[in-house]
């Protein structure tokens, strides 16, 4: 009984300093607020609202009319039209263009004739991925054009393709972005709470004053643990809340099942934050230790860049991030209805390396100040 | 008048500041080591370039036409194709993630394929969790598909080469690598770290600790306590950014097009602003909790996500397009990627350079007038 009530004073204490100074209240709310607001609008590999650059030296009609299609394509606001030669390379140069489609002089000529009229693409290696991926919108085209000529001359084609996006019909990346995002909030939030806290303390000598109160170090950590999830979870509420009612990100799992994964994933991170906290004895150190660890786990959860596509030993050692463990589970239960199974299976490692974490921090508190 | 700047008081400072940086392994550690990590990680860790990606292949149909089909998809470098005749276990293959996508073949495939005037149907189901994998794997299918179209009509003596020839080239980027414009992201990201997240906690340690009270005591000026806390910085920056260069261009084989002078001044002009970033947090916090963690909101994560880095600033909406305007990252990854893989194409480097040092000057000079020298300031 004494135990919880020392627990909860110290748990109390925390959130009076996060939440008493009005500088550090606005830090807890404000970056949440901007990241949600800003963030999945920016964080996008679509190709949109971009300039394309056209040199027709053919002019003849099968020319024009697929200019004029690539014209109304969304993907393409502003349409540059250039009329010599030396333009291409000005235009790319100075970044005014993603992509430039040239249509050679005898291109409509071998239309008609019915011979492969070429079509010239040249794309800005300095964006190469999304400038592939205009390139992939400009064939699109193209070929369409093609496709509906062959039709209305009475040749329909032998084969067709057809598409179906499941999970997320029309590629819409703030579903993908929003259940990613509240995994990199998370960390931003356990981490920073946890290490830089007890640090401070250190720091500044009041981490002796605790140690002489009746609080065992595994009370101190686990007040400074629950503080931070407490902060955590309101940022994850808030997020999960934008995503479903402002962003109109579907939540096909439970919610229940969410905020199970979201524990686990905090204990997971905490663990992390209170190791480094443990080895560092100042705030820099901690800050930077956090950071050192943080940024390498972001970039490679599976946010960036799909994991499966990293060489063998980085997935290998990607098995300790929890940040990929719990991705994994967000996009699955926000998407893809995930079964509890599902769930479990991923949930699994990331309780290992909370109990790993969380249990390595505490012997190196033990031995130090116990 | 006396100047305002002792040349000898002005080392002494530099000095100590240096050997506090030098002391600390915390500041080796974000200067050489995490560069390093960050540099294999961009190089070998984060490709967008999908390889190999896992398909399913559904064949209802068993006819010999299904089974070339298939073959072509199999032969294909792009894919590692599961086959299976049941759609249920694709689906759920799907849903644990295993495989990307799958591609059906109807059961009527084969016939409505002979059947004169009929079209059959290719069905491609892709994972939409994974947005850009799902557009990968669309454009690879939908090229093996046609040229799968040709071959066929081919082996019966039809000529359907397609109507139209498309030819793309990428410049200044021949392969597509993406490493080649992630790595002048990354530079971007680890200068940003070590321009604003080091220098976030320094004048606030110092107010932390009480030693801002002694300095204030002595002789020395508002000058002097800001150049000193700008330089060593600025040092170690550019030694990091030496051997990044060094490493990417040597190790990781990335192209450098443009002259180093140009790159000199760019990342010059940058760590001036970002270093103005950092300073200006720590002088107005006074907490080193605080700063840290607003350093991380307006440097790093604007680096990250509003720079140009990994996402396209041109596809996002006009709003937030208009905010990355505000923050320094944008020009730098602009510039870097231009020097790296273009060259010195100054109508692009110009007017990054002059945005970097107006910006560099205004928050210096912002934070010259809030370093007060007044306790209760």
């Amino acid at each position: 009984m004494n135990t919880l009530r020392r627990i909860f004073a110290l748990f109390r204490k925390e959130l009076q300093i996060i939440l008493s100074d009005s500088q550090s209240r606005k830090l807890v709310i404000l970056p949440v607020l901007l990241q949600t607001l800003l963030f999945p609008f920016a964080a996008t590999l679509e190709v949109k609202n971009n300039t394309l650059a056209i040199y027709n030296e053919d002019g003849g009609q099968a020319s024009v009319e697929i200019s004029q299609r690539l014209a109304q394509a969304s993907a393409f606001t502003e349409v540059l039209t250039l009329t010599a030669e030396p333009q291409v390379a000005a235009t790319l140069d100075a970044q005014k263009a993603i992509a430039i489609v040239r249509f050679p002089q005898d291109f409509s000529r071998k239309v008609i004739l019915g011979e492969p009229a070429p079509i010239q693409l040249v794309l800005d290696g300095r964006r190469s991925n999304s400038s592939q991926i205009a390139a992939g919108y400009i064939q699109e085209i193209a070929n369409g054009y093609f496709t509906e000529r062959a039709i209305a001359a009475g040749q329909p084609p032998l084969s067709e393709l057809v598409i179906r996006h499941r999970y997320n019909p029309n590629l819409n990346y703030r579903w993908f972005i929003m259940p990613s995002l509240i995994g990199i909030i998370q960390t931003i939030s356990a981490l920073i709470l946890t290490a830089l806290s007890v640090a401070r303390e250190r720091e500044q000598g009041t981490f002796d004053q605790l140690l002489v109160s009746p609080l065992t170090p595994t009370m101190i950590l686990l007040g400074k643990s629950l503080s931070a999830l407490a902060v955590g979870l309101f940022h994850a509420t808030a997020i999960i809340m934008a995503a479903v009612l402002f962003y109109r990100v579907p939540l096909e799992g439970s919610l229940v099942l969410v905020y199970g994964a979201v524990l686990l994933y905090f204990a997971a991170l905490v663990g992390f934050g209170l190791l480094i906290s443990a080895v560092c004895s100042t705030q820099q150190q901690a800050f930077l230790g956090a950071f050192a660890f943080m940024m390498p786990a972001i970039l490679l959860s599976g946010f960036a860049a799909p994991v499966e596509n990293m060489p063998a030993w980085l997935q290998t050692l990607n098995w300790a991030n929890p940040i990929r463990h719990f991705l994994v589970i967000s996009k699955g239960l926000f998407l893809k209805d995930a079964t509890p199974a599902f769930v479990f299976l991923h949930a699994v490692p990331l309780a290992l390396i909370a109990c790993c974490t969380l249990g390595l921090a505490l012997l190196i508190f033990r031995r130090r100040f116990g | 008048m006396k100047s305002p700047v002792s040349w000898r008081r002005l080392c002494a400072l530099c000095r100590k500041e240096t050997r506090q940086i030098l002391r600390d392994p915390s500041s080796g550690i974000i200067a050489f080591a995490l560069p390093m990590a960050l540099l294999v990680i961009f190089g070998y860790g984060l490709n967008l370039d999908a390889s190999r990606i896992r398909l399913g292949l559904l064949d209802e149909d068993g006819g010999s036409d299904a089974a070339a089909f298939g073959q072509q998809l199999t032969g294909s470098p792009y894919f590692k194709i599961t086959p299976s005749h049941q759609r249920a276990h694709l689906d759920h293959l799907l849903a644990a993630g295993d495989i990307r996508g799958y591609v059906a073949l109807a059961a009527d495939f084969s016939k409505a394929l002979d059947q004169p005037g009929a079209t059959a149907p290719v069905q491609l189901i892709t994972d939409g969790t994974e947005p850009n994998t799902a557009n990968l794997v669309s454009g690879y299918v939908s090229t093996t598909w046609r040229q799968w179209q040709i071959n066929r009509a081919r082996d019966r003596g039809i000529d359907a080469s397609l109507p139209v020839d498309f030819r793309p080239r990428q410049w200044f980027n021949a392969a597509a690598e993406s490493r080649h414009y992630l790595i002048p992201g990354s530079i971007t990201i680890i200068m940003t770290v070590i321009g604003a997240m080091l220098t976030s906690l320094v004048v606030a340690r110092e107010w932390e600790r009480g030693t801002m009270e002694a300095l204030l005591a002595s002789p020395v000026t508002r000058t002097e306590l800001l150049l000193s806390k700008l330089l060593p910085y600025y040092a170690l920056g550019l030694f990091s950014m030496t051997i990044i260069v060094a490493s990417s261009v040597l190790v990781l084989g990335v192209p450098f097009r443009g002259s180093l002078l140009v790159l000199f001044l760019v990342t010059t002009v940058f760590l001036l602003s970002v270093l103005g970033v950092g300073l200006l947090i720590s002088t107005k916090l006074r907490s080193q909790f605080n700063s840290a963690q607003m350093a991380l909101n307006v440097a790093f994560l604007p680096a990250v996500m509003l720079s140009g880095a990994f996402f396209e600033i041109a596809s996002m909406p006009a709003p937030v397009r208009a905010i990355t305007y505000l923050f320094p990252p944008r020009y730098f990854v602009n510039s870097l990627q231009t020097l790296f893989l273009a060259g010195d194409v100054w109508s692009v480097l110009l007017p990054n350079v002059a945005i970097l040092a107006l910006t560099g000057a205004m928050l210096l000079t912002l934070v010259a007038r809030s370093t007060t020298r007044r306790l209760d300031g």
